[in-house]
């Protein structure tokens, strides 16, 4: 338990309304959205309302040496705000304006607590569009998603988060708030450090305000749906459509077991013999989209695909209920949902895909994998139940010889869900000691006394379930 | 105790903690407060279930602020049922805690149909010492437990039970039904009964009205107050199994919810009652459901109604029923009645039966949304398709000082078909 001398100043910055300290409310503090990690309580949530209570309450952590874990909506799936070692939970999410939506310099500013969604209704009637868009972008915080630099169904044509993120400001570990980036599209000024806030993961700084890049909203789209019998079909497909010079805003990929998941949850006339179906999403502006479409449609025909394309909405509707029920119709099969996202080149895709199948089986394993094939970022979902500890060994069996293949195949541990807790031990394994010892050396300049988000990213001792 | 979350248990562990029910859970939207939201409240009944929390008046508290609108439930892609989740623990709760003392009298009353009924009809002529009767309704003229502030209606002079018959034959009938009218229906909007009647009667379905029914047992059962609810159930099972009808007709969701979903789950255990609760279930309609799918709606009969409306659809009659959308397509089917659609419809308005009375500001908070999207459609009338929601409407567009009117659909239908020209409240056949 904190001192209660630390609880009263906390209450005089920001008031009793905004210092949680009942267990029965610290509980729903413990855990994101995280399956198989720790999931211990905070001695107390703080809800600041502006920067200077943010930068306040920074600066009695520090003193009181406790540590600090910024949150949004906790919807991350990488372990990143579970307060790993007791102190402050600090939620952003009353400070949730969106400050300002510039149409002359294509910049929005906002707090950290709005969620994207938002954003993007307020952005739409100016014919914008802040395109970053993870799975949870309904709930997810801007904040939230700058720290863990999200990334999502569009990353291939539009890329990530931190192509989006111009300018950011910060609250650092001293308290002292700094200013980073702004609205022009060219800033050389000294070292790139709204890039290095961006994806931190709350270990450097909290980020209480953000400048982002908007763009004009595509004016035209083409959806297609393609079922594949051969798997090589499938990746070669997904490989020559880019070749070809096509760059999909959406090219995503549903393997058998997916496919037959979904289609024994919902019923909706999936072939289930397929081994792979591809979910295709042209846009921009209408003539080029008609060219675009017709060259997607010559790929998949020439790679033996069979393919579908929606003539209206309502038909485009139905094309991406597989894709959506995709993650729902895994979920409901076992108690828990272990959705990994390990990374690789897009030309490897058949081949991880194949390795799936075969740790799967090695390990005596349900995985369906889903994901984002244009920038190879797969979704390996492996179903099991966490009360089960001889198939839960399994699985962590299973993950590591999964981070092992992507890393063989030239890939990543994480394309979007960050490494938090339940990736640190591997971070070794893809930056080597060399690497690490850099982080680190960042992470103490900027932290020296460890207190933000620490058992993060491999910082102060956290690592995982490992 | 701990048996009743244990018996949920199969619910709770399938939340896979993702945050989808921040995006619909409309007291999330208002507090952004964890605990509020449906995910949760899930890992407090799992956090109850480990051993890690004690079955405390703050965690009472929590499960208390739920409106059980079941948006959570529509939205979760792990298809967790929150809504039995938060019952089981609202009923271990008050088990294990006892109920608070407003909550007790309520229950006691709505358990005695006879005290019921005579407190109402006291409360009929006693409610001008404690109320003052504005333009709208009736607000409280002492603290009584009440938001001095809130509209509440009037309790009407008149109850259902007092003005429509036990029969209600019409010659060679298509069908025989039996209408079950919920507290709200019976005491405060008797009009919605009789509108069904005149409905159902015009297309050459018989209407009976048991007259010894009570409280539904909903509100006792969101309350947590399991065995009563139970006993609550066993006396209409037993009544409406004896009228011998084809289906059994409510104009309220949750009383339709009681019928099809609670009362076999409730009396599951009861070997003699078991297979008349389920026989029940199966035929038990929403009016919408009704006039859609068993007795379809005839356009012959609807006359012009010369009105601007739109649609708010209840919690318990969309989601709760699975009939979403089906009210809607029957009031369009209405000659020269314009409608417009609210951004929404689904989205719960915070009356949530009892919920508005202990939350009020929090409940007039997400009333506040459903009221601008009502003002954005333009509309002069607010159709719905339960009591319980038009109070909470009624309290809002009284407080705002909006203009529009609320009706139920079937007055609606029964306008249109009647051909009379008033808007309001339908008082039986001009």
């Amino acid at each position: 338990m904190l001192q209660k001398e630390i609880i009263n100043e906390l209450v005089k910055i920001m008031g009793k309304e905004n210092v949680i300290t009942g267990r029965e409310d610290l509980l729903c503090y413990s855990y994101d959205a995280t399956p198989d990690v720790p999931d211990p309580l905070p001695d107390v949530v703080v809800t600041p309302v502006n920067t200077g209570q943010v930068s306040q309450l920074v600066q009695i952590a520090r003193q009181y040496k406790v540590p600090l874990y910024p949150r949004g909506s906790g919807t991350n799936l990488s372990g990143g705000t579970v307060p790993l070692k007791g102190g402050i939970v600090l939620s952003l999410l009353k400070m949730a304006e969106i400050m300002e939506v510039d149409a002359e310099n294509l910049t929005a500013t906002v707090q950290p607590g709005v969620i994207i969604q938002d954003l993007n209704n307020a952005v739409a009637p100016h014919g914008l569009l802040y395109p970053p868009d993870p799975g949870t972008v309904a709930t997810a915080t801007m904040g939230g998603s700058v720290a863990e630099c999200s990334g999502g169904l569009r990353g291939l044509k539009y890329g990530v988060t931190k192509h989006y993120v111009m300018g950011l400001e910060v609250v650092l570990a001293d308290g002292q708030v700094a200013r980073f980036g702004g609205k022009t599209v060219k800033n050389v000024t000294a070292l790139d450090m709204v890039k290095l806030f961006t994806g931190s993961e709350g270990t450097l700084g909290i980020i209480t305000e953000i400048i982002v890049r908007l763009i004009p909203a595509p004016e035209a789209r083409k959806t297609m749906f393609a079922t594949f019998t051969n798997l090589s079909d499938a990746g070669n497909a997904v490989i020559s459509i880019v070749k070809n010079k096509v760059i999909p805003a959406t090219l995503e990929i549903m393997d058998q077991v997916t496919i037959k998941t979904v289609e024994n949850f919902s019923q909706i006339g999936l072939p289930t013999e397929a081994r792979a179906i591809l979910l295709i999403e042209v846009d921009g502006i209408p003539e080029v989209v008609e060219q675009e479409a017709d060259t997607v449609l010559q790929v998949i025909q020439n790679n033996n695909g069979r393919v579908q394309m929606a003539r209206d909405e309502q038909e485009r509707d139905n094309l991406w209920a597989a894709r959506r029920a995709a993650l729902p119709a895994l979920a409901q099969v076992k108690p828990t949902t272990v959705l990994e996202d390990a990374t690789v080149p897009r030309s490897k895709i058949t081949e991880m895909l194949l390795a799936l199948e075969e740790i799967a089986e090695k390990y005596n394993l349900q995985i369906g994998t889903f994901g984002h094939a244009g920038d190879g970022n797969l979704h390996p979902t492996i179903l099991t139940d966490e009360r089960d500890k001889e198939e839960m060994e399994r699985v962590h069996a299973a993950v590591k010889e999964i981070f092992e293949k992507a890393l063989a195949l030239g890939g990543t541990l994480s394309g979007e869900h960050g490494i938090g807790m339940a990736k640190s031990s591997f971070l070794e394994w893809e930056l080597g000691a060399g690497g690490v010892g850099v982080l680190h050396k960042i992470k103490n300049a900027l932290d020296p006394e460890g207190i933000l988000n620490p058992g993060k990213m491999g910082f102060n001792g956290g690592t995982g379930h490992e | 105790m701990s048996n009743r979350l244990k018996s949920i248990e199969h619910e709770i562990i399938k939340c896979m903690k993702c945050g989808n029910c921040q995006a619909v859970c409309p007291l999330y939207k208002e507090t952004r407060a964890e605990n509020a939201v449906a995910r949760g409240k899930v890992q407090l009944a799992a956090a109850v279930l480990g051993g890690k929390l004690d079955y405390t008046a703050e965690l009472a508290h929590r499960f208390d602020l739920c409106l059980t609108c079941m948006a959570c439930v529509s939205n979760c892609p792990c298809g967790v049922r929150v809504d039995r989740v938060v019952l089981e623990a609202r009923a271990a709760l008050a088990e294990k805690r006892g109920l608070p003392l407003p909550h007790r009298v309520a229950a006691a009353g709505l358990a005695r149909p006879a005290l019921m009924q005579m407190g109402m009809k006291a409360a009929g002529v006693t409610q001008k010492l404690l109320f003052k009767r504005g333009e709208r309704g009736m607000s409280p003229r002492f603290p009584v437990g009440l938001d001095l502030k809130r509209v509440l209606p009037a309790l009407a002079k008149k109850d259902l039970k007092e003005q429509l018959p036990e029969k209600n034959a019409v010659q060679n009938p298509v069908m025989r039904v039996a209408l079950f009218a919920g507290c709200v229906t019976n005491y405060v909007y008797p009009g919605v009964g009789l509108a069904l009647v005149e409905v159902l009667n015009r297309h050459g379905v018989e209407v009976v009205f048991p007259k010894e029914q009570h409280c539904c047992g909903a509100p006792l059962l969101i309350h947590g107050i399991k065995d009563t609810a139970k006993e609550m159930a066993a006396s209409h099972v037993h009544m409406f199994d004896a009228a011998g009808v084809d289906a059994v007709v409510t104009v309220c969701g949750t009383c339709g919810e009681a019928f099809r979903h609670h009362y076999p789950e409730l009396l599951s255990g009861r070997a003699k009652d078991a297979g008349k609760a389920l026989a029940l279930s199966g035929r038990t309609y929403d009016i919408a459901e009704f006039l859609t799918d068993i007795v379809p709606l005839d356009h012959t009969l609807l006359g012009p109604l010369d009105t601007h409306f739109t649609y708010h659809e209840p919690c318990h009659v969309g989601r709760g029923l699975g009939a979403a959308g089906k009210a809607e397509k029957l009031l369009k089917a209405i000659p020269r009645a314009t409608y417009s659609p609210m951004q929404d419809p689904g989205r719960c308005c915070g009356g949530a039966g009892s919920f508005s009375f202990e939350h009020y500001k929090l409940a007039s908070q997400v009333l506040d949304r459903k009221l601008s999207d009502i003002s954005g459609t333009g509309a002069g009338v607010v159709v719905t398709g339960c009591g319980s929601c038009r109070i909470q409407l009624n309290d809002g567009l009284a407080q705002r000082k909006m203009p529009q009117r609320v009706l139920h659909t079937v007055e609606m239908l029964a306008h249109s078909i009647t051909g009379a020209r008033e808007e309001g409240n339908y008082n039986g056949r001009q």
